[in-house]
């Protein structure tokens, strides 16, 4: 019976154990349908073109050139004459065996560049015998063109991706490029499009037999759209001219829109240095350089005190609380004592009304108006109600607008002070001195700016922003809404009179031009570094703020220049030269200024704190 | 009148299985020889129009097989594996050297593999000799007498050499069995390859003490049989030579090819790109099936060429990938269903000569099945060797053909017989 019974018995479980193992191939195990698309499904990717990116008078100024990546696949590798291959490309035999290592490790069947972006002459060269060397081709890709050599800043840079990006966002590939910093950063899935993918498949010599399911999966590549900014290039060209050695920044918006013209840092650098296989050589250079850090970009990450042009504000608080009115005088004895042995200086000297305190910047003017409103109320209620006021200026928090968010700056409110002084007792004399703009208020150029563009639109602002059209689309609706102040539009007429009368009688009244009505505010800003663990004071930073024409504001801006002293060494002839060159065009009528201002070096000052040596501040 | 007998005997079972695995065969082979468009399904200068021509060329092979006379091929069956075996000897003067391997012949375009036809000619004369009422396998002189005959063959294809082809003839045992032979033959097949296979993976020293182990429960628990320590202790040191030795005969004996096959199935480091490539890429097509396949003329790996030899040997890798396991199981099934009717028509006949010839194609075919796919899926190292009706080639078809058809004649004959 067992003879008869083996041999069946065998075939039913040589079957089942054949059946047992295909089920655990086939339905359990996925990690083959992987490998199978590996091995046979190849994913062609066409880039479109970048959109090109423009300034608000439609003048082009980042376009694409063609760029050549040397691509190589280790496993197709053949008999290279690695002498030939070398020479023709100038690189040392060791670099091609550490490069082919590295694409090895990478992976020994994908694609990995060889070396990228060849310039034209050498892509001739090597096209010319790409035959003699299997396992390399040429991927075609495009660079950035950039038609002007400044504005880096504002532009970003493009890099290719990495591990970090690839595992956050699938759509990015290995070798992939992206938008990073500035306008290519936040427009980035704008400016690039939609890449096609196109799925082939191949045989195991891995020629190309044919697309894959008649190319159902298959996408078409969508041309990225062209943008234009609200850039003015010529005026960002001339920002950057006059910051040329200075380090600081300066915002310019259009009141009426909350456009920004012009979005200087200094030091910058030529955007044309990263593109190209200089690139990342250059990149490192730019982002080593700890002590002028080019790569940072002041208007929207530097946070100060801002000092006197703060006075604006306090001053506008005290009109809306009604707690002072035009004619309000407060008795300014060079100073203000806020308590026994605590005294504010000022240069000032009298009896001092609005008007005056403004365009003489009386800091005893401001130190009372604060107190007054503060006191109203008493100190939490009053600091909270003072708070709110700056808040609708778009102050304390980050602006929403289209670059790289930078900076919050710090407006205090009563929590804040209540985690200081955790057993109370704290009154507005304690923190008198946020009343000019020291103390804990920090704010960054580009907000600065934008107070000055409320200002002048007398009570309301839209939130700056770089975007003035993308081609085939609408521009977020956030750039314009209106954003209304807590000030009533008839307390800024007595503000903006004090304003104007800083350039003809007041601190600014050296920086003066013939036929444009400037309104503008001095400061300066009290700054520190710590050298050898000490905390050492250094030359003021030079602020400024304006608008102009002060009846009719076409241009708001702020500047600042580091470690520049007075507002009115820098600052001030500084937002006049931006300000003619906007609404005059070419004529500037202060050649006097704009000579001493491209001349100016500010090096030495900044060398200061390098040098070891004992040294003098606010000279 | 004969024709209509044989029409009206024959086991149409049989032959229904037989018609559809040949075609699910053909369009296998169809899929994975990368038809180009608009090209003839009987463009000769393609496998697949080839294997058509051979497809219609087993009709009138069928043919005279059911007409001759069922006696010639017991009366005959000397001469047959005479032939036979000097096909296999002609091979060394006439033969065509592939690879090291001599065992074709060249005929033109055509090439005839000798050993597929001496399966059916060893099966004849031994179903013939042991059916003789002579023969009892239980004595030895019976058990020399059959497997000399098993064995001469063997010996010559071991000379070509095809090692694959001559394990198919070693499965005959199985037939042997069921006619008589002690089982200890059996048994001591298969503790040899465990232990081969064993010695490979597992330290000699841990595997002996393990043989040790199990001897003694052996011997202590089994009193049911006479047990004589004197054996126990030959069988135990002929088991620890064995285990020894493997490691001998592993790195002398065996061919490089023929290690790395070994490597391949027990998993020893190896390079997907060389010798891990054929059973990798194979993995790859079928695992990569899923349910219900990627679709007829859709499989990525078959397309891209992937799988070497694909229309031959490593056919149902096609069947895996474009059918699934849906497919595979049917067509598993199909042999299933083929081979057990094959050994019920064998139990049902007459003469003990049907049967054993009946057993002998049941084997072979079950054999061929089991290699072929164990190979593909690592559960058994890579021999070459044919599906049967399925792979490409004419000689193997026709060779499994004649092997099948001439038990449909001496089983639709059985009526004849008393």
């Amino acid at each position: 019976m067992i003879r008869k019974l083996f041999l069946p018995a065998l075939i039913v479980i040589a079957a089942l154990v054949i059946l047992g193992k295909l089920f655990y191939l086939q339905i359990l195990d996925d990690s083959y349908i992987k490998k199978s698309e590996n091995n046979a499904i190849k994913i062609v990717y066409d880039y479109p073109e970048r959109g090109y990116i423009y300034d608000r008078n439609n003048k082009l100024l980042v376009a694409n050139q063609p760029s050549y990546d040397i691509m190589v696949v280790p496993r197709d590798l053949k008999n290279i004459d690695t002498l030939e291959f070398c020479k023709l490309l100038a690189i040392s035999k060791e670099d091609y065996i550490k490069k082919i290592e590295k694409a090895k490790v990478y992976s020994p069947r994908l694609p990995s560049v060889f070396l990228p972006q060849l310039n034209k002459a050498e892509y001739a060269a090597f096209q010319e015998k790409i035959r003699k060397f299997e396992g390399f081709y040429i991927q075609k890709r495009s660079l950035r063109d950039y038609q002007v050599n400044v504005g880096a800043n504002v532009f970003g840079y493009i890099t290719q991706v990495n591990e970090n990006i690839i595992t956050k966002n699938p759509y990015y590939k290995s070798g992939d490029l992206i938008g990073m910093q500035g306008v290519e950063q936040t427009y980035e899935e704008i400016l690039r499009g939609i890449k096609g993918v196109k799925y082939r498949q191949r045989d195991r010599f891995n020629k190309d037999i044919g697309s894959y399911k008649e190319g159902i999966y298959d996408t078409i590549a969508v041309q990225g759209s062209d943008i234009t900014l609200t850039l003015d290039i010529e005026l960002q060209k001339y920002g950057e001219e006059l910051m040329k050695n200075k380090r600081g920044g300066i915002v310019a918006l259009e009141p009426a829109t909350g456009e920004i013209l012009a979005l200087v840092t200094a030091p910058s650098y030529d955007p044309a240095m990263l593109v190209g296989r200089e690139r990342s050589k250059n990149y490192t250079k730019l982002y080593y350089d700890t002590i002028a850090k080019p790569l940072y970009d002041r208007g929207l990450l530097a946070e100060y005190p801002p000092g006197s042009p703060f006075k604006i504000l306090t001053g506008l608080i005290g009109l809306q609380e009604g707690v002072i009115n035009q004619n309000s005088t407060f008795y300014c004895g060079h100073g203000f004592y806020y308590g026994r042995g605590a005294f504010m200086k000022c240069h000032d000297n009298g009896p001092i009304q609005l008007h005056r305190a403004i365009y003489k910047s009386c800091n005893t003017y401001f130190a009372n108006t604060f107190k007054l409103i503060i006191d109203k109320y008493g100190p939490k209620k009053g600091v909270n109600t003072w708070s709110d006021h700056l808040k609708s200026f778009g102050l304390g928090n980050f602006m929403g607008y289209d670059l790289p968010p930078g900076r919050k700056g710090h407006i205090p409110n009563s929590e804040y002070y209540d985690r200081w002084y955790p057993n109370g007792g704290w009154r507005s004399t304690t923190i008198i001195s946020n009343s000019i703009g020291q103390g804990e208020v920090l704010m960054t150029p580009i907000q600065l700016a934008n107070m000055m563009a409320a200002v002048a639109n007398r009570g309301h602002y839209y939130t700056p922003h770089m975007i003035k059209k993308i081609k085939d689309h609408t521009i977020d609706t956030k750039f314009t809404t209106k954003h209304q102040t807590t000030i009533d539009k008839q307390h800024f007429e007595p503000m903006i009179a004090g304003l104007k009368d800083v350039y003809n009688i007041g601190t600014a009244a050296g920086a003066k031009t013939p036929g444009i009505e400037i309104a503008g505010k001095t400061g300066t800003a009290e700054n520190f570094m710590k050298i050898g663990g000490k905390r050492v004071q250094l030359t003021d930073h030079s602020v400024f703020v304006a608008f102009a024409p002060a009846d009719n504001p076409k241009i708001a801006l702020a500047v600042f220049v580091e470690n520049g002293y007075w507002g009115t060494r820098y600052g001030a002839p500084i937002a006049t030269l931006m300000i003619e060159k906007y609404i005059r065009k070419d004529t500037i009528y202060r050649q006097d200024l704009e000579n001493r201002i491209l001349n100016a070096t500010l090096e030495q000052e900044y060398a200061k704190p390098y040098s070891g040596q004992p040294f003098t501040i606010n000279r | 009148m004969k024709n209509q007998s044989v029409i009206s005997n024959i086991d149409w079972i049989t032959i229904l299985i037989y018609m559809c695995l040949v075609v699910m065969g053909w369009m296998n082979i169809y899929s994975a020889s990368l038809p180009v468009e608009e090209t003839s399904f009987f463009d000769i200068s393609q496998t697949y129009g080839r294997q058509i021509l051979f497809i219609i060329l087993t009709i009138p092979l069928i043919f005279i097989l059911l007409s001759v006379d069922a006696k010639i091929f017991e009366k005959y069956a000397v001469i047959f594996y005479g032939l036979g075996i000097l096909s296999l000897m002609g091979l060394f003067v006439l033969g065509k050297t592939i690879k090291g391997q001599t065992n074709w012949y060249q005929f033109g375009g055509f090439g005839m593999q000798p050993s597929e036809f001496v399966k059916t000619t060893t099966a004849l004369f031994l179903a013939k000799v042991v059916s003789d009422s002579q023969m009892n396998l239980s004595n030895f002189r019976s058990q020399i007498i059959a497997l000399a005959i098993l064995g001469f063959p063997i010996l010559l294809i071991m000379m070509q050499p095809d090692a694959g082809s001559a394990l198919i003839f070693i499965a005959i045992v199985f037939v042997l069995f069921r006619e008589g032979l002690p089982g200890w033959y059996l048994w001591t097949g298969f503790i040899s390859i465990a232990l081969f296979i064993l010695s490979l993976i597992v330290e000699p020293v841990f595997l002996t003490i393990f043989t040790l182990i199990v001897m003694l429960i052996h011997y202590f628990f089994n009193r049911s049989i006479k047990r004589n320590p004197v054996v126990y202790a030959v069988i135990f040191v002929a088991i620890t030579g064995f285990i020894f030795s493997v490691d001998y005969v592993y790195e002398n004996v065996l061919e490089p090819h023929q290690k790395d096959r070994i490597n391949v199935l027990i998993g020893e480091d190896i390079d997907m790109q060389k010798e891990g490539y054929n059973l990798n890429q194979s993995m790859i097509a079928i695992g990569s099936g899923g349910w219900l396949g990627k679709g007829y003329l859709e499989g990525t790996q078959t397309k891209g060429g992937f799988v070497p030899e694909q229309h031959t040997d490593y056919i149902f890798t096609t069947v895996g990938e474009e059918w699934g396991f849906a497919g595979s199981a049917t067509v598993i099934t199909l042999f299933v269903i083929l081979f057990l009717r094959i050994i019920y028509l064998a139990e049902n006949q007459k003469t003990k000569f049907s049967r054993i010839y009946g057993y002998c194609v049941a084997t072979y075919l079950f054999i061929h099945f089991f290699v072929n796919i164990t190979m593909l899926i690592k559960l058994f190292p890579t021999i070459g060797v044919p599906l049967p009706f399925f792979s490409y080639g004419g000689s193997s078809l026709w060779a499994f053909t004649i092997l099948l058809f001439i038990f449909l004649k001496l089983d639709a004959n059985k009526v004849n017989e008393w």
